[in-house]
């Protein structure tokens, strides 16, 4: 199954972290990526930029609306996502449990929905 | 928590077991028991930190559990009508050696948790939530699975158990000798996701530890029960240690012995000793033996790593598991010099069982290193690194210089 693993994380709690701290925990990250690959599940995975850089659109009354921000304010923002492919929902949660983001963040895993093929 | 919310708890759940061990045993079902006496262990818990442990406490609770189904005529009709007969008889059933205390039947409740019916995942959690009374929210973080699965794979183990006749009274020697390693594998598993698990402060880890010395307690005959208390007690020993006051990861190699737990590990020596006594080896006695060599570097300030690989290579034959051949590979690198224990790594290697195996990559990292080839233990460390689930493992197998070779893997 493709599990998506969903990193949030305070960002103002970010920016407070010394270089040093931000240097480990990239460290980290680099390491985790690399299981990930090494073990065959990653299939993609990214950091994301603050949330203070997003937009939202949607299509009111027929007319594009655009604004500044992410789509919800919350104590802690999206800040980076993988999307693996495991046996079952129990080796998804040992991934999101190995990954930094559990310890400076929280993970949401959810699984992927399996579409069928497309029509004709 | 206080000392005093401790040792209410700790009666609590010792009566609760006792409780839900004899009502089994007298042939009531397991969700009517277990409703029947939910009620009261929860008022215990709460009743007992705040005014003392009552002196008979078993009395204490099923006076609670009666007057609780006496209250609720609702209840009558699911917990079965012979439930408040049982509740009334068990207050006379007191042990002939003990007064104040139920005949003991919680081995052949722990041996129920681990009949060949109840899936092999369900085992330990059955037995933290029967004998214990451990709540499914609790275990289930342990175990990595969420609460709701945890309660859902509760249920169906317990529903299994119901079709599989429930066999809740105490076997004969033999049967006990033939059903209890299972039992212990359970407790093991038990003990391994607690120490996996430092959210809790390893809560769930001493409660396992609990149910080995319970089980040692129990089964006076069986070696492989003392042996397997010996363990964890050396483990949990340890446990503490395995960190610096800045909560940074110690490998046992750098663990100062002083802060090793010395009641624990002479409790665990006790056990062993009673355990060769009766003369029949087995893996958890072997694995005791590897722990109370290193525990003896307090006394000679020295490993003896040849006895280590003497005992590791008894247990590979004996159970031909890929953790154990990744941990003897570690005492052949002492023993040997690095290239035969990377030799012997490799061998080992061929499970497949160990692609996510952490140990098996620090090990391999550790023994690299030594053997001179710096850029094979460095992936082999980024490798560790990414597939540890505890931080301060992680941060310590980032950090300059590398790892430790220790014998961490054990305790995975």
């Amino acid at each position: 199954m493709q599990a998506m693993l969903l990193i949030y994380s305070d960002e103002k709690a970010w920016a407070a972290r010394s270089q040093e701290e931000k240097g480990a925990i990239y460290g980290a990250y680099m390491a985790y990526t690399a299981a990930l690959k090494e073990a065959g599940a990653l299939i993609s995975g990214d950091p994301l930029q603050p949330s203070m850089t997003a937009h939202t659109v949607r299509v009111a009354a027929g007319a594009p609306q655009v604004l500044d921000g992410p789509y919800a304010e919350t104590k802690e923002q999206l800040a980076g996502y993988y999307l693996i492919e495991v046996e079952d929902m129990q080796a998804a949660l040992r991934w999101a449990a190995r990954c930094p983001g559990a310890t400076h963040g929280v993970m949401e895993v959810r699984p992927v929905m399996v579409m069928g093929p497309p029509p004709g | 928590m206080t000392a005093a919310v401790l040792a209410a708890e700790r009666a609590a759940r010792e009566g609760y077991g006792r409780l839900l061990a004899f009502l089994l045993a007298r042939g009531a079902g397991l969700a009517a028991a277990e409703d029947a006496l939910a009620d009261a262990f929860a008022a215990a818990l709460a009743a007992w930190s705040s005014s003392g442990v009552p002196e008979k406490p078993e009395a204490w609770l099923l006076t609670a559990a009666r007057r609780r189904l006496l209250d609720g005529h609702r209840r009558a009709a699911t917990a079965g009508a012979a439930l408040p007969e049982m509740l009334r008889s068990a207050e006379e059933a007191a042990d002939p050696d003990d007064p104040d205390r139920l005949p003991d039947h919680r081995l052949a409740l722990l041996l129920a948790c681990a009949a060949e019916e109840v899936e092999q995942a369900a085992r330990a959690p059955l037995m933290l939530q029967c004998v214990l009374g451990l709540d499914a929210a609790r275990i289930a973080s342990a175990f990595l699975v969420s609460p709701s699965a945890m309660g859902q794979r509760l249920v169906r183990a317990k529903r299994r158990l119901a079709a599989g006749g429930g066999r809740f009274a105490l076997p004969g020697r033999a049967e006990v000798a033939a059903r209890l390693p299972a039992a212990l594998e359970a407790i093991y598993a038990a003990y391994a996701a607690g120490a996996a698990d430092p959210a809790d402060g390893g809560a769930l880890a001493g409660e396992a530890v609990w149910l080995a010395r319970l089980s040692a307690a129990l089964a006076p005959e069986e070696p492989e029960a003392a042996g397997l208390a010996a363990l964890l007690l050396h483990l949990e020993a340890r446990r503490q240690a395995a960190r610096d006051g800045a909560g940074r990861y110690v490998p046992l190699s750098a663990q100062d012995p002083v802060r090793w737990n010395a009641p624990m590990q002479a409790e665990a020596e006790r056990l062993l000793r009673a355990a060769g006594a009766l003369g029949r080896p087995g893996r958890f006695q072997w694995e005791a033996a590897v722990q109370s060599v290193h525990a003896a570097r307090r006394v000679t300030g020295r490993t003896d790593w040849p006895a280590i690989r003497l005992l590791y290579d008894a247990l590979l034959a004996a159970t031909g598991s890929p953790v154990v051949a990744v941990n003897r590979a570690v005492a052949v690198a002492e023993t040997e010099g690095a290239p035969a224990g990377l030799a012997a790594l490799h061998a080992a290697a061929a499970d497949a069982r160990l692609a996510e195996y952490q140990p098996y990559w620090a090990a391999l990292a550790a023994l690299a290193a030594r053997a001179g080839d710096a850029p094979a233990a460095e992936a082999a460390r980024q490798r560790a690194a990414g597939l540890a689930t505890d931080p301060a493992l992680r941060a310590f197998l980032l950090r300059s210089g590398g790892p430790h070779c220790d014998a961490r893997a054990m305790e995975c």
